[in-house]
């Protein structure tokens, strides 16, 4: 190691060093290796091993080999070198060459700062739900959601309004995953207390009652008996509400009209116009009626910028009067496509698209489809075990609502209790509104659990 | 990399359109490099030594161009190494975000053997299948509770015996990182941490065994990036930062928009001297309780806060599936690539090792639908065809409604992948049960001579539906 090296002797050299670390790089014939004395990297150490001269040589091939994608500086540190390279070397006067590894007396002293986002300029809508009695309608109080000026929970500006959840009420008893059906099994058959259980024991912000008995296929129930359910939940609570139908695209245009009509000056949110039913007069029906429209597509940013427009311009709906549902797909069942698009969504809207920015609304509850939050077991047997599907199901509900919620959605459609009370404590804690003695981090190392 | 415009990167480029690289022409490899789907070492000229006087230039130039703009850091050794940072945008719908964040699960060096390795082992073996792949778990930490330097090496080495995942060493005193660095340091574990008081002696550290090193200066950004400044100053490079996880009050709310500040700086405004990857600490979430299911569901939360906005790498403590399941689908929605789409490619599957009695099944081309069902059949052990039917990757209950899948559509895809159901002994095939209204139609269009079967709604339930309906009556 001693002696002096030309460089075509290199390969020579390695394969004798047997330096595993640069196997598979192979060299042929002479080669030119431009030696720029201040490639550092390697440091000392290697210096130290290599003597100046290889260890220059040394350094291109580590360059080299990085750039061939070796994982090199795994195996430079001292126990992976002195196992490769054997015998140490006896000169170490070399190593004075590289610049030496000193450390500073004082940490540096830095400011760090970042800007906001310049891009949004537009504030999303601000939409009011329910109406007061001095307003035209009997709600006990209303709710603000919208108005943001910068993505959630970021920095560049306050959120004026935080997201709120509306517990579903259906208008008979359904088929529901055990983890949701235990907290509703006493109220099932009557909606007006099951709403009355939503707002005083789950603190539900809202309800929404669906009339999905109004479906063909269901029980057909008219319209005109269907508002009835309506009626009863408003007079049990006074909380602003949403109305849904079946979904069925026929039926729910003459549902949801009737609806508009019984809750005529409440601004309940409609649940819903989209593209594939009458949507004229959905929005007509709303107009006429002072209630809030909820439009609906399916994931895709430019069908919900058509139903928007369509909606203001053809059918007449304000724009203090629009929420936007773009479809929730569940937490592993294609959260990734709703979240994308919802996020895409309010990033277009802050930065001025008149057609996206509108309060977002999600159907959160679609999370208790996704066979991870019900099933017993796992189908695949070479999963680790699953664990108890009543613990799995809430969480499910919370973090498919919650990613939207930091995607932008501002209104969430929910069922289990449990999953409305994280969602609400998570939301809320990001906007700073959680008073909390939070406990000193720094020693979070040695804590006992 | 902030370049959208292969015609930036061409510059860099031999210019030869050798063809080496598999593309015909250089500003192809160029257009490769922006879409991420090449590597600069795919261009083989670039790097030969005989061509360094010619292009040596360029290629420094072109690596800077290239660097991704959040730092990577690799952490770990051999095949078990991870990428930590390496992101390039805000919002993943802006290209796709790169490396997942590596889940670290805690250990302590005060647990009994048995229990740690019992808790390594179940680290080390979880998985959970999730479109065509097994996510697992990507690495351990060692928390240092005694203080002690030999029970930490101890702690540190036996993990290792039971694992071969890459190690976060946590301690706050040298000594003791120093000691399980001893054991470790070959397999490049990241040591936690960095701080005011101790950082002369950690960098030391760094430098001698060569590791990655966190800096951690809780909820005070400035101290935090003139530390990161000191040590690279010193040459330290490989670091990761430590902006504090508060885990809840008014602090959680300073702590996500910490980590968005730190994103932003490196990403939107190219602060190439703060750029470095990011620890979260979602394991902090057990400071505020002792209750089992509020632990692991406020750690839960916390850790879907910062795999959405800018964490990494992050420490967890909760193993229980109702948490870990919903962290790891959460990670790997946020973390898919957008740009490509989840589908495979339509035709007929075997699943294990189908004969004329075996069943056929059909779903969509949906990534996420085809995976799950091969997997119920597979891992049941149901020996069967399965025809991905092309709905242009949309799922069965989207493209019934949606027309993409049509009784038509069902028998065409059979005939075009050559399926003829005379050699089968039953002459049937089974619908997915959210296609059920096909099946009167279907067996019209096939003269009653191929019989559609309604299978279960939710394929997990196929290994019972089979139990009662297989094989069909006559
Ligand atoms: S290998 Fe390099 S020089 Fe050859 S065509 Fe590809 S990019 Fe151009």
């Amino acid at each position: 190691m001693g002696e002096k090296l030309n460089i075509s002797d290199l390969n020579k050299q390695l394969a004798e060093m047997d330096v595993k670390s640069l196997e598979g790089v192979t060299i042929e014939g002479d080669i030119e290796l431009e030696i720029d004395a201040g490639a550092g990297g390697a440091g000392p150490l290697f210096a130290y091993y290599f003597g100046e001269e290889v260890a220059k040589v040394a350094v291109q091939l580590v360059n080299m080999a990085k750039a061939f994608g070796y994982p090199v500086e795994s195996l430079l540190q001292p126990v992976a070198v002195a196992q490769a390279i054997s015998p140490a070397p006896a000169e170490l006067a070399a190593a004075a060459a590289i610049p030496a590894f000193k450390i500073p007396d004082t940490l540096a002293s830095a400011k760090f700062s970042v800007g906001t986002d310049k891009t949004w300029k537009t504030q999303v809508q601000e939409v009011q739900l329910g109406a007061t009695k001095a307003e035209g309608g009997s709600r006990g109080h209303v709710i603000k959601i919208g108005g943001e000026k910068a993505m959630p929970f970021f920095f560049d500006a306050v959120m004026p309004n935080r997201p709120v959840v509306t517990i579903d009420v259906f208008d008979m008893p359904i088929g529901m995953a055990k983890a949701v059906k235990m907290h509703y099994e006493d109220v099932m058959n009557d909606p007006a207390d099951w709403a009355k259980k939503a707002v005083k024991e789950f603190k539900a912000d809202l309800v929404t009652t669906h009339l999905i008995s109004t479906d063909p296929l269901i029980k057909d129930t008219s319209a005109k008996e269907a508002v009835k359910v309506v009626e009863d939940v408003l007079q049990a609570v006074d909380v602003p509400i949403c109305i849904g139908g079946s979904g069925n695209p026929e039926k729910d245009v003459e549902v949801l009209s009737k609806a508009c009509e019984v809750a005529q000056g409440e601004r309940a949110l409609i649940a819903s116009a989209s593209l594939n039913l009458d949507w004229e007069a959905i929005g007509k029906a709303c107009v006429a009626t002072d209630n809030v429209c909820l439009a609906w597509t399916q994931l895709e940013i430019n069908s919900q910028k058509e139903l928007d427009r369509k909606l203001m311009k053809v059918a007449g709906v304000p724009r203090d009067s629009i929420v936007m549902d773009p479809t929730t797909a569940a937490l592993a069942y294609g959260m990734d496509f709703a979240y994308t698009n919802m996020e895409r969504i309010r990033l277009a809207g802050l930065k001025g698209d008149e057609e996206l920015n509108f309060p977002m609304s999600s159907g959160t509850t679609n999370a208790w489809g996704v066979r991870e939050a019900w099933m017993v077991n796992s189908p695949n047997k070479n999963d680790s075990p699953w664990g108890d599907r009543m613990l799995r199901g809430p969480i499910w509900e919370i973090l498919t609502g919650f990613s939207l919620a930091m995607a932008g959605v501002d209104i969430f459609m929910m069922m289990n209790p449990i999953a409305v009370a994280y969602l609400q404590e998570i939301t809320q804690s990001l906007m700073g509104l959680v008073k909390a003695q939070t406990p000193d981090t720094t020693n979070w190392i040695s804590m006992e659990v | 990399m902030k370049e959208s415009s292969p015609l930036n990167l061409y510059k860099f480029l031999p210019q030869t359109n050798c063809g080496e690289c598999g593309e015909q022409t250089c500003m192809a490899f160029a257009a490769g490099l922006i879409a991420r789907s090449r590597k600069i070492e795919e261009c083989k000229p670039l790097f030969d030594e005989k061509n360094q006087k010619k292009y040596g230039k360029k290629l420094d130039q072109l690596k800077t161009v290239i660097s991704p703009e959040v730092a990577l850091v690799y952490v770990g050794a051999g095949d078990k190494q991870l990428k930590v940072g390496g992101e390039d945008v805000m919002y993943r719908h802006q290209m796709t975000f790169f490396n997942k964040p590596p889940f670290a699960y805690d250990v302590t060096d005060a647990m009994n053997e048995a229990d740690l390795v019992e808790r390594v082992k179940l680290i080390d073996a979880w998985k959970k299948f999730y479109i065509g792949n097994w996510e697992t778990v990507e690495m351990v930490a060692v928390r240092s509770v005694t203080g002690d330097a030999a029970k930490f090496a101890a702690c540190v080495k036996k993990v290792m015996e039971n694992t071969e995942k890459p190690l976060i060493l946590c301690s706050f005193d040298p000594k003791v990182l120093k000691a399980g660095l001893e054991v470790s340091a070959a397999k490049r574990p990241l040591i936690y941490a960095a701080t005011k008081d101790n950082w002369k002696e950690v960098a030391q550290l760094a430098f001698d065994y060569k590791v990655p090193v966190t800096l951690s200066v809780p909820f005070d950004l400035d101290g935090l990036k003139g530390m990161a400044q000191t040590f690279a100053e010193m040459g330290i490079k490989d670091l990761v930062l430590d902006p504090g996880t508060a885990p809840n009050g008014e602090k959680l709310q300073e702590s996500l928009q910490n980590f968005i500040k730190l994103r932003r700086a490196a990403v939107e405004e190219g602060q190439k001297d703060f750029n470095y990857p990011v620890i979260a600490l979602p394991i902090n979430a057990w400071m505020t309780t002792k209750d089992p299911v509020r632990g692991a569901y406020w750690e839960s939360v916390l850790a879907a806060t910062f795999v959405i906005r800018g964490a990494d790498i992050m420490i967890r403590h909760s193993l229980e599936p109702h948490s870990v399941m919903p962290d790891m689908h959460l990670r790997f929605n946020i973390y898919t690539d957008p740009r490509t789409p989840v589908q495979v490619k339509p035709g007929l599957y075997k699943v294990g090792n189908p004969t004329e009695d075996s069943p056929v099944f059909l779903t969509t081309n949906f990534a996420l639908t085809y995976y799950t069902v091969e997997s119920d059949l597979g891992s049941n052990n149901i020996d069967s065809y399965l025809l991905a039917v092309n709905t242009d990757g949309i799922g069965v209950q989207a493209s019934v409604a949606g027309g993409q899948i049509t009784p038509s559509k069902i028998k065409d895809a059979f005939a075009e992948a050559g399926m003829d159901f005379e050699k089968t002994s039953h002459k049937s095939f089974i619908l997915p049960g959210m296609a059920a209204k096909f099946s009167g139609e279907l067996d019209d269009l096939y003269g009653y001579k191929v019989k559609a079967l309604v299978g279960p709604e939710d394929s997990g339930r196929i290994p019972g539906w089979m139990e009662k309906q297989w094989p069909p009556k006559k």
